[in-house]
């Protein structure tokens, strides 16, 4: 465990988020002003093939620790696991994804290690041998530049903010295997269930989003089932426009998002919610659909790299951060759209 | 059993922000308590009403800032107490935790603190896992609800990517409260001129019997994002279908997809 530079990989069930490999590629950048290699960190039981992937995407070394203790995700046993093995091999610097499990185990090992972490950041530098941190603060309206000057530096990087690694099939390698730092009646917490929503692409890894606000459920056209009250035609009515949302997002290979308006109405969950008090995100191409484009909305998704925004109002202050808009009626216009990529996609 | 809720003073989300030497400034707008945490008091009123206990507000901050405290005080909660110390001027926050868990342990009989998701001034979001690890209890994050709560233990739901996690925990424990959990209620009148009228308690670092922790996360530059420029192009011209051809061309050739 010679490297200075680790990456910690999130896996659930055995299989990594996406966002993971893209700490092993910003270690990989820093590894070539700081010296040396990556070595990746993974936790879980039953991850052999998590750590075969690890080598396949650029680490030269990985640490596993593979125990029944670890096959749900517990903070605390996580953190002491960490904590322990970065106190004995003294690393520089440690990546995490921020995902809920990164955020809170690097926050909780920053304590033990008596050291910062530096969360959500966009973009890395190394000056005069230090690593230096660009982070979006106030929901993106301002950026700040960070750095930590005890060591380990805890970063977590923001998913699609550094690019993944190219994965190389040929490359692979024998993990280093470590026990587990807690036994389980050391854990205080236990894992009594899961309800987890299978399929789909989540907001944070989806390179097109195709959101809907409050204009999804305007469609006078449309006859809610006589049976319904007011509020459940409305609800009624936004589902067959999110429905076009989906297609268009399915039609892309995207995932769905929503304005508050739109959740706090009942449309769709708040899972599904982008913006200050909702999801960060920045694919590749979002898609706005009858959303006006209030401030905070636009903190959670102004850093797309493209932004297309259809609205009826021609003054829709969504139309400022577009680069291609259609003013008119999401009902008339998301149809021959999703025709007419899937026609582009070969689909 | 006493419940504590941790509450951040914040700009208003609809602030305009510039920097000015250096300086981060919100201009007029108000400072409030920060949204996330207003959910977090409710279910540490909820909670409160179930158990018998009393709901401690705790804030640290400037001494002139009180506004979140009074905004708690008036949705219900009993006490209130303000963590002020010029020494802790540019905590970080691991130092931030050690302060907050210092203020906590000298709450009388704390079975549960409460915090909010995450500040939306500095978005950071590890502060409810840090003080729980510096207090040694169990960490429950992103909790959308509570199915037990007994003086033995709890049993909560929590959000993660994947969809839901049920877990459960002994007690004292802490927990950080997404917005699933339900709308928080309305400072009530009563309440607004209770509050008004409350003089609260100012903790300083003396009090808490700790040294101030030293920070070694710094901020040496904060600017405004880079300017953007975006040609807005508006489609126009024909039918829906025309227009929705001529908007996937353009995407087409933009080489995003
Ligand atoms: C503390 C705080 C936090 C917040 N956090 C968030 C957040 O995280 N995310 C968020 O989104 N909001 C957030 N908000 C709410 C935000 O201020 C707005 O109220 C919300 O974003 C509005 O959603 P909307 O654009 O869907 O609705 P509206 O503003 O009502 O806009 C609907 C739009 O749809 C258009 N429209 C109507 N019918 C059609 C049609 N048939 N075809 C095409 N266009 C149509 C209208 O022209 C209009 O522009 C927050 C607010 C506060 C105070
Ligand atoms: N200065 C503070 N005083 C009291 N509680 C705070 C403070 N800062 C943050 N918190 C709490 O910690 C949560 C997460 O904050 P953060 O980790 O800073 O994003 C907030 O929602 C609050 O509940």
């Amino acid at each position: 465990m010679t490297n200075k530079i680790w990456a910690y990989i999130d896996q659930f069930k055995g299989e990594a988020l996406p966002s993971s490999w893209e700490t092993i590629g910003a270690g990989l950048t820093l590894a070539e002003s700081l010296g040396g290699g990556v070595t990746a960190v993974v936790f879980g039981e039953n991850i052999k093939g998590v750590a075969e992937e690890a080598f396949q995407y650029g680490a030269d070394e990985v640490i596993v620790a593979d125990d029944p203790t670890l096959g749900d995700y517990r903070a605390e046993a996580y953190t002491t696991l960490l904590a322990k093995l970065a106190a004995d091999s003294a690393p520089d610097v440690i990546l995490f994804p921020t995902t809920t499990r990164g955020r809170e185990v690097s926050g909780m090992a920053a304590v033990d290690l008596n050291t910062g972490v530096l969360v959500d950041v966009t973009a890395l530098e190394v000056v005069d041998g230090v690593v230096v941190a660009t982070r979006p603060i106030y929901a993106g309206k301002l950026l700040a530049k960070v750095q930590c000057s005890a060591k380990p530096q805890l970063i977590t990087l923001r998913g699609r903010a550094f690019a993944k690694p190219v994965e190389d099939a040929t490359r692979s390698g024998t993990p280093i295997t470590v026990p587990a730092a807690l036994t389980e009646d050391e854990i205080s917490v236990k894992v009594v269930d899961y309800a987890t929503v299978s399929g789909g692409v989540s907001l944070a890894d989806a390179a097109v989003i195709v959101s809907g606000g409050r204009g999804v459920s305007n469609n006078p056209k449309l006859t809610p089932p006589g049976d319904l009250d007011e509020a459940g035609q409305e609800i009624w009515k936004a589902q067959q426009g999110f429905k076009l949302v989906g297609d268009l997002a399915a039609a892309l290979g995207g995932a769905v998002g929503a304005s508050r308006a739109a959740v706090d109405a009942g449309y769709i969950p708040y899972s599904n919610q982008v913006g200050q008090t909702g999801k960060v995100v920045a694919p590749d191409m979002y898609v706005a659909c009858g959303i006006s484009g209030a401030i905070q909305h636009l903190a959670g998704m102004r850093t797309s790299k493209m932004i297309v925004a259809i609205n009826k109002d021609p003054d829709a202050p969504i139309f400022k951060l577009a680069r291609f808009g259609v003013v008119g009626d999401l009902f008339e216009i998301l149809p021959p759209l999703v025709e007419a990529m899937k026609a582009r996609l070969g689909k | 059993m006493n419940i504590v809720v941790c509450v951040k003073q914040v700009p208003d989300s609809a602030a305009q922000l510039s920097v000015e030497g250096g300086q981060i400034s919100w201009g007029e707008a108000p400072l409030v308590i920060n949204p996330w945490d207003e959910y977090a008091v409710e279910a540490a009123l909820q909670k409160a009403k179930d158990l018998g206990g009393s709901v401690t507000v705790l804030s640290m901050g400037k001494e002139s800032e009180t506004e979140a405290l009074k905004h708690a005080l008036a949705m219900g909660c009993n006490e209130a107490v303000l963590v002020s110390d010029p020494a802790l001027a540019g905590s970080d926050n691991v130092a931030a935790a050690r302060v907050l868990a210092a203020a906590i342990a000298k709450v009388d009989d704390v079975g549960l603190v409460f915090f909010g998701k995450q500040a939306i001034d500095s978005d950071t979001g590890t502060l409810p896992a840090q003080v729980a690890r510096v207090l040694g209890w169990p960490a429950l994050t992103l909790v959308s609800a509570i199915d037990e709560l007994n003086a033995d233990g709890i049993k909560v739901e929590r959000a993660i990517e994947e969809g839901r996690q049920v877990v459960q925990s002994g007690l004292p424990a802490v927990v950080s409260v997404i917005k699933d959990y339900g709308e928080p209620r309305y400072p009530s009148f009563m309440g607004i001129r209770k509050a008004a009228r409350a003089t609260i308690p100012v903790w300083a670092l003396g009090e808490l019997g700790i040294e101030a922790p030293s920070p070694v996360v710094a901020w040496p530059e904060v600017m405004a994002p880079p300017q953007r420029e975006i040609a807005t192009e508006i489609i126009t011209g024909g039918s829906p279908a025309e227009i929705a051809a001529t908007l996937a061309d353009k995407i087409m050739a933009e080489k995003v997809l």
